[in-house]
């Protein structure tokens, strides 16, 4: 197909269509309200179910159902409206069910505003809900990262039957860039579910349950599930290097501020000689922390950007394990930092 | 090549339209693109503004400090962005709603009475397309033919609306010399 100008938030609802996800659900709240709006206006006319729930609750609970019923289903919303779907998530992880959770982030916390931040970002990948479990949160760092990411998310989510969240916010939401969308996936060619509860006909009797009382039971659920978090780890660490080769400071930001990262380090490049690179995280869990401690065994500097006081800043941390400084720079509130103030600190921090 | 455009007036004037169109417009010609509006609880005749970048490799940051091109259709745009504008930059103005821009060193300065040329052409409405057409003369970013090749992909099922737009882009590319 051609190449069209689209924003982040109709890009990830077309994107979920063409991955096969026939079921989306999901309470407005700006800066993602157009996702839904898309999904409204298309969604039916390709035979799968929209849903504008009365509450956010709702919302993430019609998700278990249709994902326990097999189909690749969908719900998206801002920050206040994701801390209400923390108890849905940890359900989905208990049950182990495939779904796909976007989260276009905004300031906080409270109702904060209707401006892009980054302040979820230990929500995400810590947890939010109850439990001994781990969400695969995947952050895109441009418009055409948004679809090819939302397919990538189906697909791990069906492969480890576990709840994946895409995870960006106001900016790249709205934000128009080119894309090419990947072709339409017909749901019938996906791999059969053989655990989803399609009704029982002549077959065996299907169960799904997060209820574990045996705390033997439940003590081999936990580890079971800890294995396949493991295999996610090991197989789905993804990161973009940009010119790390020659680097004496390396910066450490995703989605956003990555973005706003690449023109300061452009700038220091090419106007001062600086020489600094960028590893950005795709995914945040896993983090691409093998890549940072491999890198720190010449380079002695990294800084954290974020829109964040510094969240993302302690894996960083972990991460180095010491072999290397730590530095964090960060606007929360929903204030979008300017390369220029990127290329500020990051030349603080060369010549510091 | 990267050439960022930061187009601002007041909300109901088209201002995000323009960037849109622009964008649209360099995508179809095989430029990379990026397109940020502002957004927020915006209303008619509140302020309302967007940077679009253009370029020839891939778009490192959408967010722009210091843009190459200032098309400010209000005084309060002129007010909120002539500090950023740096030597060599481009300011386009309507001189129909601005009076005395202040001079700036290095930067190359065009006023353009939107609003007549709009009226006389099409609709005064249309002025924000007068705009983005001397824009494209002055900047030599793009054929007057892409940017109406755009407006057809954006408001061609929009008949009168389209043809309002085909005149004012005319308008404001001709009153360029």
């Amino acid at each position: 197909m051609n190449k069209i100008l689209m924003s982040g938030n109709h890009t990830a609802a077309e994107a979920a269509i063409r991955a096969g996800c026939r079921a989306y659900f999901g309470y407005p709240i700006t800066p993602q309200n157009e996702l839904g709006e898309y999904m409204a206006e298309h969604m039916r006319k390709i035979g799968g179910a929209f849903i504008q729930s009365e509450s956010e609750l709702a919302a993430i609970n019609m998700v278990v159902g249709a994902a326990a019923a097999g189909v690749r289903a969908m719900t998206s919303s801002s920050s206040p409206g994701i801390s209400l779907k923390q108890e849905g998530l940890s359900f989905l992880s208990g049950f182990e069910l495939p779904a796909v959770i976007v989260n276009i982030m905004r300031g906080g916390p409270g109702m904060g505003n209707i401006a892009p931040a980054q302040g979820d970002y230990f929500q995400a990948t810590r947890g939010g809900g109850h439990g001994d479990y781990r969400t695969p949160v995947i952050a895109p760092g441009s418009i055409q990262e948004i679809a090819d990411m939302t397919f990538l998310a189906f697909d791990i989510a069906d492969r480890y039957r576990t709840p994946v969240m895409l995870l960006a916010d106001g900016m790249m939401g709205q934000i128009k860039e080119p894309v090419i969308f990947p072709d339409f996936i017909d749901p019938q060619t996906l791999p059969k579910k053989e655990w989803a509860l399609t009704g029982r006909g002549g077959k065996e009797s299907r169960y799904l349950a997060s209820l574990i009382l045996d705390s033997n039971k439940m003590e081999q659920h936990n580890w079971n599930l800890f294995k396949k978090y493991e295999a996610i780890t090991a197989n789905e660490t993804r990161y973009e290097s940009y010119h790390t080769e020659d680097a004496d400071v390396i910066v450490v930001a995703y989605g956003t501020t990555a973005r706003i990262a690449k023109g300061a380090i452009n700038q220091l490049r090419e106007e001062e000689g600086l020489s600094v690179g960028l590893i950005r995280p795709i995914t945040l869990w896993p983090f691409p922390s093998e890549i940072l401690y491999t890198l720190a065994k010449d380079v002695k500097k990294f800084i954290a950007l974020e829109m964040s006081t510094g969240q993302m800043v302690e894996d960083v941390r972990l991460a180095l394990d010491g072999r290397a400084q730590t530095l964090f720079y960060g606007r929360p509130g929903g204030i979008i930092p300017e390369p220029d103030e990127f290329a500020h600190v990051i030349r603080d921090a060369v010549k510091s | 090549m990267l050439k960022t455009i930061l187009c601002s007036g007041s909300g109901g004037q088209g201002t995000l339209t323009m960037g849109n169109v622009l964008a649209n417009a360099a995508m179809q010609e095989g430029f990379f693109v990026s397109y940020l509006p502002c957004y927020g609880a915006a209303m008619r005749g509140g302020t309302a503004h967007c940077t679009t970048s253009i370029s020839s490799e891939e778009i490192a940051s959408p967010v722009v400090s210091f843009p190459d091109v200032l098309i400010a259709l209000n005084k309060p745009s002129v007010t909120a962005f002539l500090p950023r504008m740096r030597p060599g930059s481009t300011l386009i103005y309507n001189e129909d709603l601005i009076s005395d821009v202040p001079a700036k060193e290095n930067v190359r300065i065009y006023p353009i009475a939107a609003n007549q040329l709009a009226r006389d052409a099409a609709n005064e409405r249309s002025a924000n397309m007068v705009m983005l057409a001397a824009m494209v003369k002055v900047t030599s970013l793009l054929s007057l033919e892409a940017l109406q090749r755009s407006a057809q992909d954006l408001m061609g099922s929009k008949k009168s609306l389209f043809a309002m737009t085909l005149n004012a882009l005319q308008a404001g590319y001709a009153d360029i010399v």
